[in-house]
């Protein structure tokens, strides 16, 4: 018996009658996702930190350029539907995962990781594009504040791609045990999360831009 | 003792302080009216209940009273309300930006916070003056603040209200003196190394002896312009208060458009 | 190769700071010593610097929190008399360039290092115990949490011996904390400190909302938790909610200082005022954290030495939920002098008020608790009451600060220092006094000596409003504060009668100090075979003192609030017949937690002095350690039956 089967034991008597909250300890699947839940509302705060600061600094542009000047939307539509992509295909890793089959799971982690470092090096080559031009995050506080925000989110989706790399690592060498399954499920849980935050980025950095 | 409550926030010289007193006075009695029962009551009601006290009724179960919990919600509520009436009608009433009703017209001064001295320029008359605030008493002081460089307050604890100088930026304050006498200004926010002798005095002098100092500064001594503003910029103290008897014209919408780096 | 590190750094010509480094390295050197030739090392690393247990983090948290107290309190004393000799032209003996570091260096200590690892290590202790458990949710995340805190602590004090702290005020507002006003390398430390120990605060927020959400005894539904559980459940859901903002406040001011991004500058559009906004947007939530756990342990003590419930449990709960809401919608209260019109100023000043509400009924609830009970005056309670009575002086100065009329006059001056200190010291510090007498017989078996206790007690108190009584007149004297001499002689009477009150403080802390080591020496007398020593109503005392790493042998079927009082009530019925014991699965120890502290603190040096490589070094070693330890497959030990059979007998023939 594991800690997490020692927490699971139900509640002796008439277990349909015992409220919710009276039935002990939650089993650890619940607890871990649960948590990690809690570890992503947190990381949206902090975005949501920092959007306040592009909101506030958006006209910011010290007589430099402006995100009409800036952006070009087709280009950012191309990296979203790569990363919207990528959490389709993500979904079809979780489903596989499911399954414990090794390698649908190895395939749509690939396919995901693929689509990931896509969006991220359309991001990338915008940004020495932008910094080439003269427009670079020390040129004013509004491109200091779409920099931090944009490419904060840029860091999150190169940390889950580390992730999702050490995950197949895992899966290859530790197997589908328990623990290995929580840390696909978050690791799944968060990609989804980028592709929320994304969303936010899209709609107010991108088709916010006063055009 | 006595003569110390005599400069500060309590001795107020002018219609805003006075204001402002009177809502501290009236808040703390309000407020005062809960706090000592209940630390009364706190000490009586331990005491009397102590463990050695066999004339005190054990009640070992009594946790929950439908009155009692309303009267403790109540107690609470009704006070905030009350204060929260004063807070809002004084905030609206004393807000810094709100011109003071007088029949002498206002006169402008703009403020700028430096490292760590006071510029003041009176752009009308086209004096400025440094650490030292000459101004008529019985009118309408309208002062537009920002800074230089890091952010301070602007502060005449006799006078009332202080307001934020900050770069980029001008606030806006109305104040008054009522009486003649010097007054002691302050920076209220710590703005590094000369912070505490980043102070300014205020005097305050009869109309008639407004004029004529007027009078005698205008056109006398050094101008104010841009290298002058540029030297007094650099970090450091003055001995003294100055005076400059002309003022270039925009500085202040200078020194808000580029803070000195 | 060291990046701005040069000789210089080290303070060889300023006598203070030099010689306080030089002692605090010989008291280091000589406890390492003292270890090594006790053969302690084995000991101290396997049961408590590798340990997930929340007990013993719990331990370790209160243990730097009172170390830090000192740190903190010395600057305190430093400042204290620098201005009871620096009247009229006298510049005193401390210089602004050391006293500026010495007032940042009091407040960011005492708030991060001081006050949170106190409360922290309360819950950490008290509420796993309480909710009838065997541990947190995420035991070896605890652990990490504690060492990154630890790491926090370390760059503050390094700061010390290497270059110098900010001089800024304990919340480095910018424009000054730029790098064109603050240049060297006193923010970055506070900058970095922050950071790390700061992750180490949010990991603890999910972890505990996880647990008090998800991990409760069977029975404990939301309305039989014990109200510490409650409070601390609203100050971590408040640190999730506030503690991202100052990661992303701060991680804003790096990236000005660091890579001349222009987020707070004076130039290029920056925005000063976006970062005073931000950051009492963490930073008043952070004033709940700190004190809704001092509540709880408040709503403890008092019910349990009243031999009564708490009175209007519900109240209470809705009373904590609701501060824990409000509590976001107030930040605007720090700057009413901004300017920001009449509208938004009386809204924000309104809405702090409402959370008056919600305490009062707390003030009142605590005071029907009292009533109708059979009151023991232990030292618990002493600083219960001398809450009780304190704080609501501070909630009454508080209430009146934020009328933005009365702020006007009042703002940044000694009497919102009075204010600040009277609701910290008068609130959290007494809460985490009364929970550390209250737990201590908990976690070690034998009380704490009472005489010494309520001798402390009393220094504090009268310590406490000799020093900050006079603050209060001074402030109303137009006294402001963060000052470094002052022209005004008639104030030096005050200020020395403040020095006065610090002296006393001293004394209180002695006192503690004292009361701990004479305990220890005589603790073979004190000894409480009972495991409720003090007769406790909440499960942590239906178990032995100290509780085995196990905590409960069977998890406890809880059948209403105060769950063992209502055990008590019922007599112990399991006592007829032994129950059949089994095997219990605890988390393995790990030494993760203090080897990626390690790593960070090197990270955070590297930053702090720009040495580049050493930052490289210090990420990969951070790497490395959690891919090694996602790898880890054995994270559990096993307790055998027979053991916590024996365990068990053993508590039943004292």
């Amino acid at each position: 018996m594991s800690l997490a089967d020692d927490l699971t034991t139900p509640v002796e008597g008439d277990e349909d009658k015992t409220p919710y909250s009276e039935r002990g300890p939650a089993p650890v699947d619940v607890v871990a996702g649960f948590g990690f839940w809690l570890f992503l509302l947190s990381d949206i705060v902090m975005f949501s930190a920092f959007f306040a600061a592009y909101a506030v600094l958006v006209d910011h542009t010290a007589g430099g350029p402006d995100g009409l000047k800036l952006f070009n939307r087709t280009y950012v539509l191309i990296e979203t539907m790569c990363l919207l992509l990528s959490s389709f295909t993500c979904g079809l890793c979780s489903l596989a995962i499911e399954r414990r089959d090794a390698r649908g799971t190895y395939l749509w982690a690939a396919a995901t990781v693929l689509l990931g470092a896509t969006f991220l090096g359309l991001e990338l080559s915008e940004f020495s594009r932008m910094i080439a031009d003269g427009a670079g995050p020390t040129r004013s506080a509004f491109l200091s504040a779409f920099f931090t925000l944009v490419g904060t989110h840029g860091l999150h989706v190169t940390l889950g791609l580390l992730w999702f790399v050490s995950m197949m690592a895992q899966v290859a060498t530790l197997g589908f045990r328990p623990i290995v399954v929580r840390r696909l499920l978050c690791l799944t849980l968060f990609w989804h999360a980028l592709d929320i935050v994304w969303i936010g980025v899209f709609t107010i950095v991108y088709l916010g831009a006063r055009w | 003792m006595q003569s110390l409550w005599k400069s500060g926030v309590l001795d107020p010289q002018g219609p805003v302080g006075a204001a402002q007193r009177l809502i501290l006075f009236d808040a703390t009695a309000i407020m005062l009216a809960i706090v000592i029962p209940v630390i009364v009551l706190t000490l009586a009601i331990a005491w009397w209940f102590r463990a050695g006290n066999a004339r005190a009724q054990y009640r070992p179960d009594w946790e929950y009273s439908g009155p009692v919990e309303l009267v403790v919600w109540s107690i609470p509520a009704l006070v905030v309300m009350f204060l929260g009436g004063i807070a809002w009608v004084g905030s609206h009433r004393l807000d810094p930006s709100r011109p003071l009703a007088s029949e002498a017209a206002p006169i402008d001064i703009q403020v700028v916070s430096l490292d760590w001295k006071w510029l003041f320029i009176y752009p009308e008359q086209g004096i400025a003056s440094v650490n030292r605030l000459v101004v008529p008493t019985g009118t309408p002081l309208r002062f537009a603040i920002t800074s230089a460089g890091v952010m301070n307050s602007f502060f005449v604890p006799q006078l009332g209200s202080q307001i934020y100088a900050m770069s980029g930026m001008a606030t806006r304050l109305y104040l008054q003196a009522d009486n003649p006498g010097q007054y002691q200004g302050i920076s209220a926010q710590f703005s590094g190394e000369g912070f505490s002798d980043m102070r300014f005095i205020v005097e305050a002098v009869p109309p008639a002896q407004f004029a004529t100092w007027l009078a005698s500064t205008q056109g006398s001594g050094e101008k104010l312009d841009v290298a002058t503003y540029g030297k007094l910029g650099r970090p450091g103290l003055v001995d003294k208060p100055m005076t400059f008897g002309s003022v270039a014209p925009g500085v202040f919408e200078s020194a808000i458009r580029n803070a000195i780096q | 190769m060291f990046g701005k590190l040069t000789w210089d750094a080290i303070p060889f010509n300023q006598p203070i700071p030099f010689a306080t480094s030089l002692g605090v390295i010989a008291v280091i050197g000589a406890i390492v010593l003292l270890v090594l030739w006790k053969g302690w090392t084995r000991y101290l690393w396997d049961e408590w610097i590798t340990s997930v247990d929340h007990k013993r983090l719990g331990v370790m948290y209160a243990l730097l929190a009172l170390v830090m107290l000192v740190r903190g309190f010395t600057d305190a004393m430093m400042m204290r008399s620098q201005l009871a000799l620096a009247a009229g032209g006298a510049e005193g003996y401390l210089p602004p360039e050391h006293y500026n570091q010495i007032f940042s260096a009091h407040g960011t200590i005492m708030i991060f290092f001081v006050a949170m690892p106190f409360v922290i290590g309360l819950m950490n202790f008290a509420i796993p115990l309480q909710l009838g458990i065997r541990d947190v949710a995420f035991p070896v995340l605890n652990s990490v949490s504690f060492w990154l805190t630890a790491s926090g602590v370390l760059l503050v004090n390094l700061s010390l011996f290497i270059g110098s702290f900010a001089r800024t005020g304990w919340l480095v507002y910018p424009p000054l904390s730029e790098l064109a006003y603050s240049p060297d390398v006193g923010v970055d430390y506070y900058l970095w400190a922050l950071q790390i120990s700061g992750v180490g605060t949010l990991l603890t927020g999910i972890n505990f909302t996880t647990t008090i959400l998800k991990l409760r005894a069977p029975g404990m539904g939301y309305g039989r938790m014990p109200v510490f559980c409650w409070t601390a459940l609203a100050s971590n859901l408040l640190i999730i909610a506030a503690f991202p903002i100052l990661t992303a406040t701060f991680a804003m001011l790096l990236l000005d200082r660091y890579l001349g991004f222009h987020f707070f500058t004076t130039d290029a559009g920056g925005h000063a005022m976006m970062y005073i906004n931000l950051i009492w947007a963490w930073g008043h939530p952070e004033v709940y954290i700190l004190v809704l756990p001092a509540f709880g342990v408040f709503s403890e003590v008092i019910a349990t030495f009243s031999g009564k419930p708490l009175f209007g449990y519900r109240s209470m709960v809705a009373a904590t939920m609701g501060i824990c809401v409000l509590s976001f919608m107030v930040w605007l209260h720090h700057f009413f002098t901004m300017g920001a019109g009449a509208d938004v100023n009386a809204f924000f000043g309104v809405m702090t008020m409402i959370i008056a509400v919600p305490t009062g009924v707390k003030v009142f609830n605590w005071l029907f608790t009292l009533y109708g009970g059979r009151v023991r005056f232990s030292s618990p309670l002493m600083w219960a009451l001398g809450f009780m009575c304190t704080f609501v002086i501070g909630g009454m100065t508080g209430v009146l600060l934020s009328i933005p009329p009365a702020d006007f006059v009042l703002h940044n001056s000694l009497f919102l220092v009075a204010h600040f200190h009277n609701v910290i010291i008068g609130g959290v510090l007494f809460g985490a006094f009364a929970g550390y007498v209250y737990w201590f017989p908990k976690a070690f078996g034998f009380t704490l000596d009472e005489r010494l206790g309520k001798a402390a007690f009393w220094c504090w108190l009268v310590g406490f409003y000799l020093a900050f009584m006079p603050l209060y007149a001074l402030g109303l004297m137009g006294a402001t504060r963060r000052m470094q001499h002052y022209h005004e002689t008639g104030w030096q009477p005050l200020m020395i009668v403040a020095l006065a009150g610090a002296l006393v403080i001293l004394l209180g802390i002695v006192l503690t100090g004292l009361q701990l080591y004479v305990s220890i020496r005589t603790r073979a007398a004190r000894i409480d075979r009972t495991g409720d020593p003090w007769n406790g109503r909440t499960l942590e005392w239906s178990i032995a003192s100290p509780p085995p790493p196990w905590n409960f042998s069977t998890l406890p079927q809880v059948q209403g609030a105060d769950a063992y009082w209502g055990m008590k009530q019922a007599g112990r019925e399991a006592a007829a017949q032994e129950p059949e014991w089994q095997d219990i699965h605890l988390p393995r120890s790990t030494p993760v937690g203090v080897v990626l502290a390690f790593f960070a603190t090197f990270a955070g040096f590297a930053m702090i002095w720009h040495i580049w490589w050493l930052a490289i070094v210090g990420i990969a070693g951070l790497t490395v350690t959690a891919l090694a330890h996602a790898w880890r497959v054995d994270s559990e030990i096993t307790v055998p039956a027979r053991d916590i059979a024996e365990h068990e007998r053993r508590r039943q023939r004292p």
